[in-house]
């Protein structure tokens, strides 16, 4: 089902988004960061829904939640939500131009962010400022750019 | 653009028909196990070994993004010209020479210290163990004061140990990982420190603001003994902190007439936001006994292992 070029890329992808979303930018670009780890995942799952799953998506959050210190299934869960929406709607989202896909990527990260919003005030009330919903219109923004990317690494020399 | 999705050799055709179990089994299958996990973690610190355990995949990503500041800072280190190495050398040995004779001037009091508590029959805790664990520049999450070190539980580090710098106290360990440890700051909004006043003794509790540079007194009240410039040292209440260390200097004092507790800040006596190295405490727990005619052992030696 798998074969190991695809898998190389995907894990490559996913390696360098991990390492976009710990990178220790200056204080003002911090709060502007977004889920880079997020956009991957749905791009995969939109772009290869055979092999990209609702399970690539659990695998990678509770890798981000050890990357991260969150509490452990706190982004897995939101990932494989994330995932499950692209695969329902994969076919659709597909016709759909980038600015319209846009729109479905802004709604994931928002649902995503909430989550945590919530799961995270459960565990340890912590005074949030209204600079937490940052990184989901960044993200938004940044879709295209991580769309383009990721489409190359995708096919980048397949035919071969 | 469909048609690149199924160019490749390798599977000619797509499979037409799902197979395995289907997308909603499967999404419920992983809400569940992810709502399992969250629970557990809620419920306590269980899962702490699967964790620890994981956190060895991910150890080379943080590394790898800490490299290139470590590249960088290594790099300036190795380009300095001769003549300012000798400068900074020679300052060194200055400095060196006036801490030495400190400390033996702060062995003698502390024997003074421990024959006058001994007179007042009172317990004496001394003797501190210390680790220098180097920061790696990662950014965890934005909203929180949380830093990773490069010291785990492969060198005995435990949750709950206060971490310093050389300036005053940074900081305690949350989570030891086996290669890493993450470091709480004292500006994190959950993050609360038993400090009292040096001046007078006035203790109270000082709590993270959420800026770099700032922590708050909430709980004195308007007319209590504190004035601009108070350094701020640990009271050794609640047993995290060893008793004794600076923590901050109190920079603003708002009365509030009408509110019962006055609006005071302070700032961290520690470089929060560029030391990059970091010492781990180990505190000796065991009290010196009263009376004891041996003289305690003072080591401040980092061990190295």
């Amino acid at each position: 089902m798998n074969n190991p070029s695809s898998l190389l890329r995907f894990a490559l992808s996913i390696i360098l988004a991990m390492c976009l979303r710990i990178a220790p930018w200056q204080e003002p670009l911090t709060a502007y960061n977004p889920d880079w780890i997020l956009l991957t995942v749905i791009y995969w799952s939109l772009a290869s829904p055979e092999r990209r799953g609702i399970f690539t998506g659990l695998t990678v959050g509770i890798l981000t939640d050890v990357l991260t210190g969150r509490m452990l299934g706190l982004h897995a869960l939101t990932y494989s939500l994330a995932a499950f929406f692209s695969l329902k709607l994969h076919k659709r989202l597909r016709q759909y131009p980038l600015p319209q896909q846009g729109l479905f990527i802004m709604l994931c990260l928002l649902c995503s962010q909430f989550l945590s919003f919530w799961l995270e005030n459960l565990h340890a009330p912590l005074r949030f400022q209204a600079s937490f919903w940052l990184p989901v219109i960044t993200g938004t923004v940044c879709w295209p750019l991580v769309y383009s990317f990721l489409r190359v690494v995708r096919l980048h020399n397949r035919s071969r | 653009m469909l048609s690149c999705f199924c160019s490749q050799r390798h599977i000619a055709i797509n499979p037409l028909f799902a197979t395995g179990p289907s997308l909603n089994t499967r999404l419920l299958v992983a809400v569940l196990f992810s709502l399992t996990l969250l629970i557990t973690e809620h419920r306590g610190t269980r899962l702490e070994s699967a964790r620890a355990a994981l956190s060895v995949l991910v150890y080379p990503i943080h590394n790898l993004v800490d490299a290139p500041v470590h590249l960088v800072s290594s790099t300036v280190e190795t380009v300095k010209n001769m003549h300012k190495l000798k400068e900074e050398n020679e300052k060194l040995k200055q400095d060196e020479l006036i801490y030495k004779t400190q400390l033996l001037k702060f062995a003698a009091l502390e024997r003074e210290n421990i024959r006058l508590r001994a007179l007042l029959e009172k317990s004496f805790k001394l003797g501190e163990q210390v680790l220098v664990a180097e920061l790696l520049s990662v950014n965890l999450a934005p909203y929180e004061h949380v830093v990773l070190v490069n010291k785990g539980s492969r060198f005995g580090v435990h949750p709950e140990q206060p971490v310093l710098d050389a300036y005053g106290v940074v900081g305690q360990i949350i989570r030891a990982l086996p290669f890493s440890s993450e470091v709480m700051l004292i500006t994190d909004p959950s993050h609360a420190i038993p400090v009292q006043v040096n001046r007078n003794g006035l203790r109270t509790i000082a709590v993270g603001s959420g800026q770099i540079n700032r922590i708050k007194l909430p709980f004195l009240p308007n007319n209590s003994d504190i004035k601009k410039g108070d350094l701020l040292i640990t009271s050794g209440l609640g047993g995290a902190f060893p008793q004794g260390y600076p923590v901050a200097v109190v920079d603003e004092i708002n009365y509030q007439p009408n509110k019962p507790f006055a609006e005071i800040y302070a700032t961290p006596k520690a470089q929060l936001n560029k030391s990059r190295e970091l010492l781990i405490v180990w505190s000796n727990r065991e009290p010196v006994p009263l009376f004891s005619q041996e003289t305690p052992e003072i080591s401040i030696e980092p061990n190295h292992e």
